[in-house]
């Protein structure tokens, strides 16, 4: 990275009202978090909080562990049979891997949004409404399809999909799915939303209208965002976190993390001299 | 023994021709491997492949056409008032051909000079004894014209055989020469070996495509014969079927394309639900291990040959059918030849089918689709109920036609399972038979293939065969539909 970039970067950051992040609750914290793929380590001993109405960005070097760290969030590495987590995540004070916890009560709260677009080969109707049908939400048919279209409205996609709810997910462009994606987990009506790198398959119009998009979303919901792109982590987070081969390098304000690192590897790291 | 002594040689020739290539090729470029614009064993290649392709071929295409030949110009020579009555050309050829190898036997024993056989005469001599000596048994005496035309024969194949081997080792020869003189540090040996792979691998598939072509054509021309003797308005929609070899048989497909279909529908309802169900669990909920250890376990179900699974319905399942169903208990069944007996076994034998075509398809759906499902906070059975499965469904439907197609082919477990009696019932207990089971039946035995009774087992084919081609397309076409929806 050179100069220019560093300009830009501070030029996102003098736009953003200052972070008052102790006004702000806790949501959920990580208390030496440590992950295990089979034998090896991908997590040591990680304490993170996310708090409530913010933006949280996870940045890092590939394979650093911040996507990793992401999963345990909704308990979405349960899938992986070799995954292990030790420590302690806690959502509103209550631990997450307690065995009383109903895991898929957990993930209709802490949604989640991929990195590639992946919208069900089912309409765009039924994309949004399939998750308040599993859960319930809608006491009727008009219910549902308020659901369907306030959801819509929150990720800014209604207007331009309006006529064609009944034509397949699939058949919209990149960054209409990806909306699409963020309006599905919408729907579900969660306290926490988690994306996992969700602009890194999308063009840069595509990729503004989702930083936007995620702008407004953090009025109603806690967002926890991993990128590679340190210009969107600074344009649309309040907080930044620095990973580094599994372990949390530096967490605090993101135009602190940006301007005025503690740490050596973050300045290197959002200076691009590595990574 | 002239032509597999050639055969042998060219052969031979080749070979030593690659190894001679190869060395020529070298040195041609002073033993400089890289002056040359392809390895020293293309060159070598190069020479094998002139020195015995073009003979080889040419020797293949000989030895089909040349009998034909043969065949001919002796038949020409039977004036057509020898032929008696009852009989036909083709009986009287059989008889020379069988002349002429007893002729070939008796020179090998020794009991004849070459000269002795073409000179024999049967107005002096006793052919049938003479040849009886040697071991030949001929079913009557040997006519004059009949023997003359068996020593025209003998004539006409050592002729062409012996211009079959001259040609052909001329055509070695030609081909290892012309490649010989071709080797140069910058002939393209490598491309020439390219053109002669790629017109190898052409030849593999026409051979296939080829076969396929003819035996559809010898299906439809049979089936045109046959509707040409019956009429084909009471083959498609009669519905008795009692074939008598005496004449006047009723050949109703109807009874017949009924059991196929009842039994197929049985088979189907049996292996669909179970075998899909195998499927899910086993791509969806196995642990690696459990997976590893169960789905070969589940295939070997596909390699049973299926006249093992018709002594399974025989002997096992009918008669467990029999006492649960049978005068004892109800009464619905009379015995323990059934199409619910062949139905259960045969949907036995397409569990496998099913399963590792719809394991395939389900684990090719994405993982994001199920992350994205449970990511919401779907349950796992949610997922696949709303998510996986019908993201497989075109697949999974190609998957069941394809074992449709084999449960309508299946024959041994009906044989064995279904009994013989062609009957329209609904009664699922009831004896049944299906298509392929009576083409067996109507041309098994001392069938005359010029009567419709031994014919309609061409148009019974054919049907079958346009049935099952047509659920094959269908199950193509939403593959290929299924296919695109992830590009």
């Amino acid at each position: 990275m050179n100069m220019r970039t560093e300009t830009q970067i501070e030029e996102a950051l003098k736009d953003k009202s200052m972070a008052q992040n102790e006004t702000h609750p806790l949501k959920m914290r990580g208390e030496k978090v440590c992950v295990y793929y089979g034998e090896k380590q991908a997590l040591y001993d990680v304490d993170l909080d996310v708090r409530e109405n913010q933006v949280m960005a996870l940045i890092g070097p590939s394979g650093c562990g911040k996507s990793t760290f992401l999963r345990c969030l909704n308990r979405m590495n349960d899938t992986i049979d070799i995954c292990r987590v030790a420590g302690k995540i806690t959502l509103d004070n209550e631990d997450i891997y307690d065995k009383a916890v109903d895991v898929v009560e957990l993930r209709a709260r802490v949604g989640m949004v991929f990195q590639k677009p992946n919208p069900f080969p089912k309409s765009i109707r039924e994309n949004i409404a399939y998750g308040p049908k599993i859960h319930g939400l809608a006491r009727s048919k008009a219910d549902l399809d308020e659901i369907v279209v306030t959801s819509l409205q929150k990720a800014g996609l209604f207007e331009e999909v309006k006529d064609r709810l009944d034509e397949p997910g699939t058949g919209l462009s990149g960054g209409q799915q990806q909306r699409l994606c963020i309006a599905r987990a919408i729907a579900v009506s969660p306290e926490v939303i988690l994306m996992d790198e969700p602009c890194s398959a999308l063009d840069p119009i595509a990729t503004a209208k989702v930083e936007e998009l995620i702008d407004e979303l953090k009025e109603n919901y806690t967002i926890v965002i991993v990128t590679h792109s340190m210009q969107q982590a600074a344009r649309v987070s309040q907080r930044t976190a620095m990973f580094h081969l599994g372990v949390l390098v530096e967490e605090g304000p993101t135009d602190k993390m940006f301007t005025n690192p503690d740490d050596k590897r973050t300045q290197d790291y959002i200076t691009g001299r590595f990574g | 023994m002239l032509v597999f002594w050639v055969f042998v040689s060219i052969l031979i020739v080749a070979a030593a021709g690659y190894f001679l290539g190869r060395t020529r090729a070298l040195s041609s470029a002073g033993g400089d491997i890289r002056q040359l614009h392809s390895v020293p064993g293309y060159h070598g290649t190069n020479v094998f492949l002139f020195t015995a392709v073009p003979s080889l071929l040419v020797m293949a295409i000989w030895l089909l056409v040349q009998p034909l030949a043969v065949q001919n110009a002796v038949t020409s020579m039977i004036p057509a008032d020898a032929v008696p009555a009852g009989s036909s050309m083709s009986i009287i050829m059989a008889d020379v051909q069988r002349v002429a190898d007893g002729l070939d036997t008796a020179i090998q024993a020794g009991a004849m000079t070459e000269e002795q056989a073409s000179s024999l005469d049967a107005a002096s001599t006793d052919v049938r004894e003479r040849l009886a000596k040697v071991g030949v048994a001929l079913a009557g005496d040997v006519r004059p014209e009949v023997l003359k035309a068996a020593q025209r024969y003998r004539a006409l194949t050592a002729t062409g055989s012996l211009s079959l081997a001259i040609v052909s080792v001329v055509l070695a020869l030609g081909g290892f020469v012309m490649a010989w003189r071709q080797i140069a540090p910058r002939f393209r040996a490598r491309n020439t070996v390219e053109a002669f792979v790629k017109g190898l691998l052409i030849a593999a598939a026409s051979i296939a495509i080829l076969t396929t072509v003819g035996i559809v054509l010898s299906l439809i021309f049979n089936t045109i014969e046959f509707f040409g003797l019956y009429p084909a308005t009471d083959f498609f929609f009669g519905l008795t079927w009692v074939p008598s070899f005496g004449g006047g048989s009723e050949l109703g497909i109807l009874p017949l394309l009924w059991g196929t279909l009842y039994i197929s529908f049985i088979a189907l309802a049996v292996a669909v639900p179970i075998g899909l169900m195998a499927a899910i669990y086993l791509s969806e909920y196995a642990s690696p291990m459990v997976r590893n250890f169960a789905k070969p376990l589940l295939e070997v179900l596909a390699g049973i040959p299926t006249i093992v699974y018709g002594l399974f319905a025989l002997l096992t399942v009918g008669p467990l059918l029999l006492s649960v169903f049978g005068d004892n208990t109800v009464g619905w069944m009379q015995a323990g030849t059934a199409v619910m007996t062949a139905g259960l076994v045969m949907g036995i034998m397409l569990i496998p089918f099913v399963s590792s075509l719809s394991d395939d398809i389900i684990n090719a759906v994405p993982q994001a689709m199920r992350d994205g499902s449970l990511g919401l906070g779907a349950t796992h059975s949610e997922t696949i109920k709303q998510v996986v499965l019908p993201a497989a469904l075109p697949g999974i439907v190609g998957a069941i036609l394809l074992a449709a197609s084999r449960a309508i082919g299946e024959t041994m477990i009906v044989v064995l399972g279904a009994g013989a009696a062609a009957r329209l019932s609904l009664n699922p207990f009831d004896a049944m038979t299906t298509v392929t089971a009576k083409i067996v039946s109507q041309l098994t035995g001392d069938a005359d293939f010029a009567s419709p009774e031994a014919l309609v087992a061409f148009a019974l084919g054919m049907t079958l065969f346009v049935i099952t081609l047509g659920l094959n397309i269908l199950a193509l076409y939403i593959v290929r539909k299924y296919r695109e929806q992830y590009e």
